[in-house]
């Protein structure tokens, strides 16, 4: 319907041509909604006002700035300080590591290439790009397989990489003993990526040779290898660092800072989970098409495992699922949960461990349980930490600390949500300023980034936190950050953050709840002869 | 609204009609323009979430947005700028027509980019249960009958700027 057809009855007998100039009654009539935008007007003004004023009143009584997480500081690259990597075990986690030290492997960019055009949304490779390069060379790649060899080799050279120039790289030499390697003069450092048997031993011996070590988690496979590794390094005086990447998250930093504020108020139970649903999630990973006796090096494959059997591609290429090799869902994937409470809370060793679990979903001739709980109790604390996993169910379950004032939950994103029963924020509560159906704070760093997460196991690590995290508005791997705070530490002194002092905490801890469940028993530690008992 | 029984009788609008045609404008021009304004005061507020929910014939757009760091800014630029500029406008009864029909157009990309259709799933949370027809369609279909029937020559700054509105005896027009 045309505009000229709504009318109003006082213009039917007044002609357009008959008016002159802007009456009274015309500007009353043109303004008569602009106190309809005064009232808008104030009342934005008030809204904003009370907003402002809860918020203030809140963060003031929490003592909490909207700041980034306080993250340790690490030291820049001093010019021409070149630091030569070597990497013992190329295995899927080896290759990850190197790869966040700035070495991949030529498929793996082609992967993502071809992913990135596929879903625009992946930026893998863009933010791999953008990484920092850590001014390494990689020089030394050992593996018992020759296939994952060829392949650090092969990551060694590629000269697509962070601040790569398209210059050639001379590339590592293979070694096929570690030791070999550890007596080379041409390397500075090593990652050692092995299976949890052979933790111990590379660590130690590479202490003795005078190199830098990166760790993988769990840091030993037994209780007596912790004290041998503990004492190794310490005498040695390399930098020594736990591969527990989660400790560069920045919600962990924020809610460190939180629980040391006090605003959850007395932390009686800490709860931590794994749950995971699938093969891979209970490594039962591919067996290679070219695994066989010609190109792996069984003996050495088995090395310090206590017990000898035949070759096995299984036991291989999924030594997870054998105490022999590896330490189950305790040294696997508690070993992340413990580390990040300890990182949040300062919780050291625990006083008792009692665990329980078995093995009720795959029945695969695995001997580690794929259903493990474990309570650990700090009766000086006041405090009890459960974990509870299984590798059959997909249901998401956080981080969780309760505290009498409020609950905490971490993982890639923080949350703490106000207790209605709050001493602290009774007033609070009662005046309205505080709602305790709603989150009190939220912390998400990367709230403005978009997270490209495609696989669902990488949706259930980047969750806990263990992919990447934000550094400025940027996604950043977590691994290459804790790379780059070991590399830090060796060119400029200081102490990593996950040190030889908090893997002794991790290590007793996970083999305290191993040997509990191994033994049907509460175990306890003694804090005076430093022993489980 | 309007009595219009035959062609040659004259269309009329009483006061009653006309009030709750201006209401309708405001009100909506009130939430386009806080909707809007808690966008620009909000500094994690981005259209991202929004776009990559995005169902059916749009989808594969909305995520090139979001994928591309400039388009995304843009979008969320004019979204914030386009919500006030709209809410302005009907407010005050400023250009009412071009606002009320751009306002009509945001709605309908909102809609097209979130239908509510049989078989359409959304993580994020909405505020009703909806079959086809949601909130965003019914204002869109308030906001054509505003830019069908404009009041801001009538009340509004475009009687200020424009006049009032011609007379027209539809039995000459």
């Amino acid at each position: 319907m045309p505009e000229e057809n709504v009318r109003e009855s006082e213009h039917q007998a007044q002609p357009p041509q008959a008016r002159r100039g802007i009456g009274r009654r015309e500007v009353l009539k043109g303004l008569a909604s602009v106190p309809v935008l005064g009232l808008f007007v104030y009342g934005l003004l008030k809204k904003r006002s009370l907003d402002e004023s809860r918020r203030a009143q809140i963060l003031s009584e929490l003592g909490l700035g909207e700041a980034p997480a306080v993250l340790p500081k690490t030291t820049g690259k001093k010019a021409g300080e070149l630091i030569r990597l070597g990497i013992i075990g190329f295995g899927g986690r080896g290759e990850d590591l190197i790869r966040a030290a700035g070495f991949a492997h030529p498929d793996w960019v082609e992967q993502k290439r071809r992913d990135a055009e596929k879903n625009k949304l992946d930026k893998w490779l863009e933010d791999w790009l953008k990484q920092e390069d850590l001014n390494i060379a990689l020089t030394a790649v050992c593996d018992v397989f020759d296939v994952r060899a060829e392949r650090g080799l092969a990551a060694s050279k590629n000269e697509v990489r962070p601040g790569g120039t398209g210059a050639p790289l001379a590339g590592a030499k293979r070694y096929r003993h570690y030791q070999e390697l550890l007596a080379s003069k041409d390397v500075d450092a090593v990652i050692i990526a092995t299976p949890d048997h052979w933790h111990a031993q590379m660590a130690i011996d590479a202490a003795q040779a005078g190199k830098h070590v990166y760790l993988e988690k769990c840091m030993t496979r037994t209780e007596e290898e912790v004290y041998r590794l503990h004492e190794a390094v310490t005498r040695s005086g390399i930098v020594f660092q736990l591969g527990h990447q989660n400790r560069q998250q920045a919600t962990h930093a924020k809610a460190r800072e939180i629980v040391q504020k006090g605003i959850l108020g007395p932390i009686t139970l800490v709860e931590t989970t794994t749950n995971r649903n699938s093969p891979g999630g209970a490594w039962v990973y591919d067996i290679h098409k070219d695994g066989s006796p010609q190109t792996i090096d069984w003996e050495q494959f088995q090395g310090p495992a206590p017990h000898k059997v035949p070759f096995s591609l299984e036991r291989f290429f999924r030594w997870r699922c054998w105490f022999d090799y590896g330490t189950g869902l305790s040294g696997d994937l508690l070993s992340h949960e413990y580390d990040a409470v300890n990182q949040i809370l300062d919780l050291v060793i625990p006083h008792s461990a009692v665990a329980s679990g078995g093995i009720y979903f795959y029945k695969d001739g695995r001997d580690v349980p794929d259903v493990f709980h474990v309570v650990f109790e700090y009766p000086e604390r006041n405090l009890t930490l459960i974990y509870s996993a299984t590798l059959a169910s997909n249901r998401n379950r956080g981080k969780v600390f309760m505290g009498h004032d409020a609950a905490m939950e971490v993982g890639g994103v923080l949350t703490v949500t106000p207790d209605y029963e709050s001493t602290r924020f009774k007033k609070k509560i009662e005046d309205g300023v505080i709602d305790p159906s709603l989150p009190l704070f939220t912390y998400h760093p990367g709230a403005k980034g978009i997270d490209a997460v495609t696989s669902a196991s990488e949706q259930y690590f980047a969750s806990r936190g263990l992919l990447y995290t934000y550094r400025e508005g940027k996604r950043v791997d977590v691994s290459h950050l804790h790379i780059k705070e070991w590399l830090d530490c060796i060119r400029n002194g200081g102490q990593p953050s996950c040190n030889i002092e908090r893997g002794f905490e991790e290590a007793i801890t996970c083999h305290m709840a191993t040997k509990s469940y191994l033994e049907g028993r509460k175990v306890l530690w003694d804090p005076v002869k430093q022993r489980i008992v | 609204m309007t009595s219009q029984t035959s062609p040659s009788e004259k269309v009329t609008c009483s006061g009653w009609q006309l009030g709750a045609l201006v209401a309708l404008r405001m009100l909506i021009g009130w939430h386009f323009l806080y909707e809007g304004l808690a966008k620009l005061l909000n500094p994690y507020w981005s259209s991202s979430g929004y776009l990559l929910e995005a169902k059916g014939f749009l989808s594969g757009f909305c995520t090139s947005i979001v994928a591309n760091p400039t388009a995304l800014r843009l979008v969320d630029w004019l979204n914030i700028y386009g919500l006030i500029a709209i809410g302005l406008g009907l407010i005050v009864g400023c250009l009412t027509r071009p606002a009320a029909i751009a306002g009509a157009v945001l709605l309908l990309l909102y809609y097209l980019c979130n239908p509510p259709f049989v078989g359409f799933k959304y993580s994020s949370p909405t505020e009703g249960s909806y079959l086809i027809v949601n909130k965003n369609l019914v204002e869109l279909c308030a906001l054509v009958v505003l830019a069908l029937f404009p009041t801001g020559r009538i009340v509004g700054l475009d009687r200020l700027l424009f006049g009032p509105p011609r007379i027209v005896d539809p039995q000459h027009a």
